[in-house]
C-alpha cells in the first residue's frame, strides 16, 4: 500500500460508459511504483487532465493518462539444451536415446515497476544482469513467459542501428526498408525523405549502395531514420556513440531537445555517472530479479555500494 | 481478428517492401538483369524438348509448351518454399532487433517468387503463338491452378520456415524432396502410361500434378478443368496452411532464442 496516493482524490472524468470499456481496474500508486492500491470498477478512464479518452482497445486502455510503460510480474525464462541441436539428424538420435537435455533458467524474474510519461528511468545492472533481455521484451521483440507487459506509446528502441538494413539496397531504399520496419507508412516517409537524408549528412552517398559504406555512415542513416517521428518512448542502449564527434554533438542535441520535450526515457548502462546526470529514476537488474527502484540518487548510491 | 486486420494494415507498407527487396535484389548486379527470367525457363525448354523429344520419339503436338508450363510452375513452387523456408533465418538480424509480424517474411518470400513467376508467364505466350495454339475459351481457367500454387506454396512456406529455424539441416532435406517432387510432376513426360501403372497414385495424388495438369488443360489443349484436380489440391493447400499457420503461431514467439 502506498501512502501518498490514498490522500490523493482520484479525479474521475468521463462519467459515461464507454460501451465494451468496463473492466476490474487494479490501480497502482503512480508515484512508487508499489500497488495496488483499490481495485475499482471503472467504465470510465482515470484522467488528469481534460482529453479525449484512448479508443477502445487498444493497449492504451489499461493505462492510466500518466502511465507509458507497466511491467507486471515478468519473467524470462530461457531453455537451454546441454549440447546444441539444431538439425533432424542429431535430434532424432537423442531423441531415440532419450537424451535430450533442457536445463532452464530464469533470465528475468518477478519483475514489476512503473513508467510515468516524461520520466527518465535508468536501467543498471551488471553483464548478465538481464538488462538487454528486459529491452527486448519492451521492445517487443521476445515475448514474456509470464507476466504481462503494457505500452503507452509508440516505442522507439535506439539499440543497434540499422540491425535491419540491406546490404545490397542504395540508402534512399534503405530509408524505405527500414521506416517500414518500425511502422511508417510511405507517404509519411516520402514526406520525411528529405529531412532524414539532410539530417544524415550523407549527400549523394544515400544513392550508394550500403555495402560500401562505412560503420559511422550507417550508424548516422539508421538514427536519423528512426528518431524522424518523436516516440512517446525511447529506448537507449549506453549514450549513443555515432559517427564523428560533429554528428555526436548533433545527435546528442536531438536526443537532448526530446528530453526536453518530456518523452519517457529509458536508459540502460554500466555508468552510474550518465544514469545519475540523465535519469529521475532508477532500477537495478541482479541475476534477472530486480533488487532495488526509487529515485536515482538512493538507488545509485545502493548501486555503487552493491558493486564495491 | 479485428486487431489482425488492423495490424496487418500497419504493416502492409512492410509487407510491399520486403516483396520489392526480393525481387528487386534478385535481378541487382546482374547484367542481364529481368532478361535472364524469361531466357532461363526458355534455355531449358529447348533442351529438354530436344532431349526427350528425341529420346522418346514424341510425337505429341505442342511437345515444347508442354514442357515449359510444367517447368514454369515447378520453378515457382521449387523456388518459392525454399525462399520461404530461408525467410526467417536470413532475416535473423531484424527479428532479434525489431518488433514486427513475423509472418511477413515468409509471406513476402512466396509473394515475391509470384510476381517473378507470373513475369516469366511472357515466355509461355510467346512460345504458345509460335507454336501456332489460339487461346479458348478454357484459357479463363488458368486462373485456378495459377491461383492454386500460390495457396500451396504459402502454405508449405509456413511449415518450412517454422521448422528452419529449429533444425539447419532442413534446407537440404527439402532441396532432395523438391527433385523428387519433379520427377513426379510429369514435367518432361507424358504421364498416362505411369497413371495406368501401380505407381500411379505417386503422380495422381501429387497436388503440384493436379496443378499443372490443370494448367495444361486451360493452355495448352483448351479443355475444361478436371474436377479432381481443382478441388483436390485446395484440399491439400488448405489443410498444410492452416496446420503451417497453426504452428508457425504456436512457435513463433521462441523463434528469437533460436536464431
Amino acid at each position: 500500500m502506498c501512502f501518498i496516493s490514498r490522500e490523493l482524490p482520484v479525479k474521475r472524468s468521463f462519467p459515461h460508459n464507454f460501451g465494451g470499456c468496463t473492466r476490474i481496474r487494479r490501480e497502482i500508486c503512480r508515484f512508487c511504483g508499489t500497488g495496488p492500491v483499490r481495485e475499482t470498477l471503472s467504465s470510465a478512464f482515470f484522467l488528469t487532465g481534460i482529453s479525449e479518452p484512448p479508443p477502445c482497445g487498444g493497449i492504451e486502455d489499461a493505462l492510466g493518462k500518466n502511465t507509458a510503460l507497466r511491467v507486471d510480474n515478468v519473467g524470462v525464462k530461457f531453455r537451454m539444451a546441454n549440447e546444441h541441436v539444431d538439425n533432424i539428424k542429431d535430434y532424432a538420435i537423442k531423441l531415440l536415446k532419450h537424451e535430450l537435455r533442457y536445463h532452464e533458467f530464469w533470465a528475468l524474474k518477478d519483475i514489476s515497476f512503473q513508467v510515468d510519461k516524461g520520466e527518465r528511468l535508468g536501467v543498471l545492472g551488471l553483464n548478465g544482469a538481464g538488462k538487454s533481455t528486459l529491452l527486448k521484451v519492451i521492445a517487443g521483440v521476445l515475448k514474456p513467459t509470464e507476466g504481462t507487459l503494457q505500452r503507452g506509446g509508440k516505442i522507439v528502441p535506439l539499440l543497434e542501428l540499422g540491425a535491419g538494413f540491406e546490404n545490397q539496397y542504395t540508402g534512399k531504399e534503405n530509408v524505405f526498408l527500414y521506416g517500414a520496419m518500425l511502422g511508417y507508412k510511405r507517404e509519411f516517409l516520402k514526406e520525411k525523405y528529405e529531412e532524414i537524408v539532410a539530417f544524415s549528412e550523407l549527400g549523394d552517398f544515400i544513392n550508394v549502395p550500403l555495402k560500401n559504406y562505412s560503420s559511422g555512415m550507417k550508424a548516422r542513416l539508421g538514427f536519423s531514420i528512426a528518431t524522424i517521428v518523436e516516440p512517446e518512448i525511447l529506448i537507449l542502449d549506453e549514450v549513443l556513440s555515432v559517427g564523428d564527434a560533429k554528428f555526436r554533438k548533433k545527435s546528442e542535441k536531438k536526443i537532448k531537445d526530446m528530453f526536453d520535450k518530456g518523452i519517457t526515457v529509458l536508459f540502460v548502462s554500466h555508468s552510474i555517472g550518465q544514469v545519475r546526470s540523465l535519469c529521475d529514476r532508477a532500477i537495478i537488474l541482479e541475476k534477472g530479479r530486480m533488487i532495488a527502484q526509487g529515485d536515482v540518487a538512493t538507488v545509485s548510491a545502493l548501486y555503487e555500494e552493491a558493486i564495491k | 481478428m479485428k486487431t489482425f486486420i488492423a495490424n496487418f494494415k500497419k504493416y502492409q507498407f512492410l509487407l510491399a517492401e520486403l516483396t520489392k527487396k526480393d525481387v528487386k535484389l534478385k535481378y541487382r548486379n546482374s547484367v542481364l538483369g529481368f532478361v535472364w527470367t524469361l531466357l532461363e525457363p526458355l534455355l531449358t525448354m529447348i533442351v529438354l524438348t530436344i532431349v526427350f523429344g528425341t529420346l522418346l520419339n514424341r510425337k505429341t503436338p505442342h511437345f515444347a509448351v508442354y514442357i515449359l508450363t510444367g517447368r514454369l510452375l515447378y520453378t515457382y513452387f521449387s523456388t518459392g518454399t525454399k525462399q520461404a523456408l530461408k525467410s526467417i533465418r536470413r532475416n535473423a538480424g531484424m527479428i532479434r532487433k525489431v518488433y514486427v509480424p513475423k509472418y511477413m517474411y515468409p509471406l513476402a518470400a512466396s509473394l515475391s517468387s509470384y510476381i517473378t513467376f507470373v513475369l516469366s508467364l511472357v515466355v509461355l505466350v510467346v512460345v504458345a503463338a509460335v507454336q501456332g495454339i489460339r487461346p479458348t475459351v478454357y484459357l479463363v481457367g488458368a486462373v485456378v491452378p495459377l491461383a492454386t500454387i500460390f495457396l500451396m506454396v504459402t502454405a508449405i512456406g509456413f511449415l518450412l520456415a517454422t521448422l528452419d529455424v529449429f533444425f539447419r539441416d532442413l534446407e537440404y532435406i527439402w532441396n532432395v524432396a523438391t527433385m523428387l517432387i519433379m520427377y513426379m510432376s510429369a514435367i518432361f513426360y507424358e504421364p498416362d502410361a505411369l497413371l495406368k501403372s501401380d505407381y500411379g497414385f505417386l503422380i495422381r495424388y501429387n497436388p503440384l500434378y493436379s496443378v499443372i495438369a490443370n494448367f495444361r488443360n486451360a493452355v495448352v489443349y483448351g479443355r475444361p478443368l478436371e474436377g479432381f484436380y481443382v478441388w483436390y489440391p485446395i484440399v491439400v493447400s488448405l489443410v498444410v496452411l492452416v496446420a503451417g499457420l497453426v504452428f508457425f503461431y504456436r512457435k513463433q514467439d521462441t523463434f528469437v532464442l533460436y536464431l
